[in-house]
């Protein structure tokens, strides 16, 4: 019936017009949202943001003028350690998971367990860093408990992302090495994780955006107070010294929050939104990175 | 514990290997005894086949899709046992030793027994690296040799003369049928006294088939033993000594190339190759 099935691919036709436009809507809703909110903290903080004296000097306590000097430092400090300890870990479990681990119950428990803690409110991470590391641990506030409350928060993400990354890499892959003789810890070593790199350095930069941004994990971990670093100093049991990890470190983030929660320096408004611009800046250029190291990578290890 | 040799040691008399093949052509390289698969325990895919491969000679093994072709030959260089809950039963002998065993050491197997994929899997490496790869990582140093083999690998493929000028660049530059040239070439590159091929010329159009035909006969002129899976009839006419014929799991019949495709003792083999089912 050629008619009838006209009428329906008139029909097909104009669902699928209807379908493009909401979606469009949609999509162009959630875009100008986004870019709103970081032009809006970029506007309103950017004059601080690039400030060198605001970027370097101590925050105040009571009057106006101070900077956020040892949070950058703090923020990025607590950032390598957790990757440092992180990746590794999430790397070893997700070759494990991806290529190793038999498909019994055991394996769908650590899925689900991995799931489960991918879940979890970082405040509630937070607390439990507090319970463990701070209190029982002994650590107090300090850069270890905070480094290791984001190394909770961050490799079940990160063991999601890497073990995606190897599983995206085709069958075939793998066969070829297999049949060439290869060990099957040569051929992931030397043809699965190459093939994967791109996505598993995209997935390790965001995830490093993602630990930076983090607050709520770290004020009962890294501490709400930054003491002032002094970067000639090399004893690691000193508190001003930027290496020690047993010293308290407040990050951008958290002190985002703790000033406007409980500042009362009277300049308190351009300080947190000078802090939000720098953080959201760090955030975009960690995305950019991830991008570009991802290409460059991609390119290098597969000679395309 | 079986050792074919240390892997270094076998590659490296590389030039006099041929040359040897090519003197004992004939002989049976590899057999099969009563050889059956289970997937998962209970689901037998493949039953009792008994099959000899010789030197020098092309196999094809025909047969309607599922029938366990692949199966089969993936029993040969033991790649079932990379799947999960698939077993091999049955005896297997390669130079005469049964290697379906325990213990047996698969990656010096597999360096002598080769195989090709459908569809073609270079690694994501530069052409020279693809080849160079498997040959450094079989403990060869010697950067001349590894250089002069990815020289003869690609010509013995017929694929030197197209990417000579590119040997740095990816595989993935490369068409359909170039990457599985390179696929051969880089299953040459160890010397295997075998080469399984499944469906190699499955995803390529017919000039990069005939190439490929060409090289299997060409290989095989070596004293290498070609094993192919095809579901292309006339292939398997153009380019087999022997075929086999697969049907549910079995091997019903087989025999020279041209006996099979001209008076085949089976009905089913027949009505297969008439076209009448498959
Ligand atoms: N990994 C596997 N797990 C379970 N069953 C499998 C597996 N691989 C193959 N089989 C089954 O074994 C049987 C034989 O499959 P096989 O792939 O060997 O057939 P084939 O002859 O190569 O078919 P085709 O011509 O379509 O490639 C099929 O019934 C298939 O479903
Ligand atoms: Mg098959």
């Amino acid at each position: 019936m050629p008619s009838n099935l006209s009428e329906r691919a008139i029909k097909a036709k104009r669902q699928d017009k209807t379908a493009t436009v909401i979606i469009s809507v949609i999509v162009g809703f959630i875009i100008l949202l986004l870019a709103a909110i970081i032009i809006y903290i970029l506007a309103k903080g950017i004059g601080k943001a690039v400030d060198p004296s605001f970027l370097t000097s101590n925050p105040q306590q009571f009057k106006e003028g101070g900077g956020i000097g040892p949070e950058l430092f703090n923020s990025f400090y607590l950032l390598v350690i957790t990757l440092i300890i992180s990746f590794p870990l999430s790397l070893g479990a997700a070759i494990f998971l991806a290529e190793y681990a038999p498909a019994n119950a055991v394996t769908s428990g650590i899925k689900t367990a991995i799931e489960v803690l991918s879940s979890l409110p970082s405040i509630v991470v937070g607390l439990f860093a507090f319970l463990l590391f701070v209190i029982q641990m002994g650590w107090g506030f300090s850069i270890a408990s905070g480094a290791l409350a984001l190394t909770v928060f961050n490799i079940p993400l990160l063991v999601r992302t890497i073990q995606q990354a190897l599983e995206s890499v085709p069958a075939h892959q793998r066969d070829a090495g297999l049949a060439m003789g290869l060990t099957r810890w040569e051929t992931t070593i030397h043809i699965i994780l190459p093939t994967a790199m791109p996505a598993i350095v995209t997935g390790l930069i965001l995830s490093a955006g993602r630990v930076f941004g983090e607050a709520a994990a770290l004020i009962y971990s890294a501490g709400q107070s930054a003491p002032a670093l002094d970067f000639t100093n090399f004893d690691l049991s000193s508190a001003s010294c930027p290496w020690n990890i047993w010293r308290p470190a407040e990050t951008l983030a958290v002190h985002i929050w703790k000033i406007n929660s409980e500042g009362v320096v009277p300049d308190l408004e351009a300080v947190s939104d000078g802090t939000a611009a720098v953080l959201i800046i760090c955030v975009l250029a960690f995305n950019l990175l991830a991008r570009f190291l991802g290409k460059r990578l991609g390119k290098k290890l597969t000679a395309e | 514990m079986m050792n074919f040799g240390s892997k270094a040691s076998k590659l490296e008399v590389v030039g006099d290997k041929v040359a040897d093949l090519n003197v004992t052509v004939d002989g049976t390289i590899m057999r099969t005894k009563d050889v059956g698969v289970r997937y998962n325990e209970t689901y037998k895919a493949l039953r009792d086949v008994s099959l000899n491969f010789d030197r020098g000679q092309v196999t094809a093994l025909i047969g309607p899709s599922g029938c366990g072709k692949s199966t089969y030959l993936r029993c040969l260089n033991l790649m079932n046992r990379e799947i999960p809950h698939c077993h091999i039963d049955g005896e297997i002998y390669f130079h005469g030793k049964q290697i379906n065993f325990k213990d047996v050491n698969v990656y010096d197997l597999r360096t002598q027994v080769g195989m090709v994929f459908q569809t073609p899997n270079p690694f994501r490496k530069s052409i020279y690296d693809n080849i160079a790869f498997g040959l450094k990582k079989h403990g060869i140093k010697d950067k001349a040799y590894i250089d002069e083999t990815v020289e003869r690998s690609l010509k013995q493929a017929a694929l030197w003369d197209e990417v000579k000028d590119k040997l740095k660049k990816s595989a993935y530059a490369l068409s359909g049928g170039q990457r599985q040239r390179l696929c051969i070439a880089r299953t040459l590159s160890l010397n295997p006294e075998i080469v399984l091929m499944d469906e190699p010329c499955s995803a390529l159009d017919p000039i990069a088939t005939r190439a490929i035909e060409r090289t299997i006969l060409s290989i095989a002129s070596r004293g290498i033993a070609v094993i192919i899976v095809t579901h292309n009839i006339e292939q398997a006419r153009r380019v087999s000594d022997k075929t086999a014929y697969f049907y549910l799991g079995e091997m019903v019949e087989t025999g020279d190339t041209s006996k099979i495709f001209t008076n085949p003792d089976d009905q089913r083999t027949a009505d297969y190759l008439d076209g009448r089912f498959g």
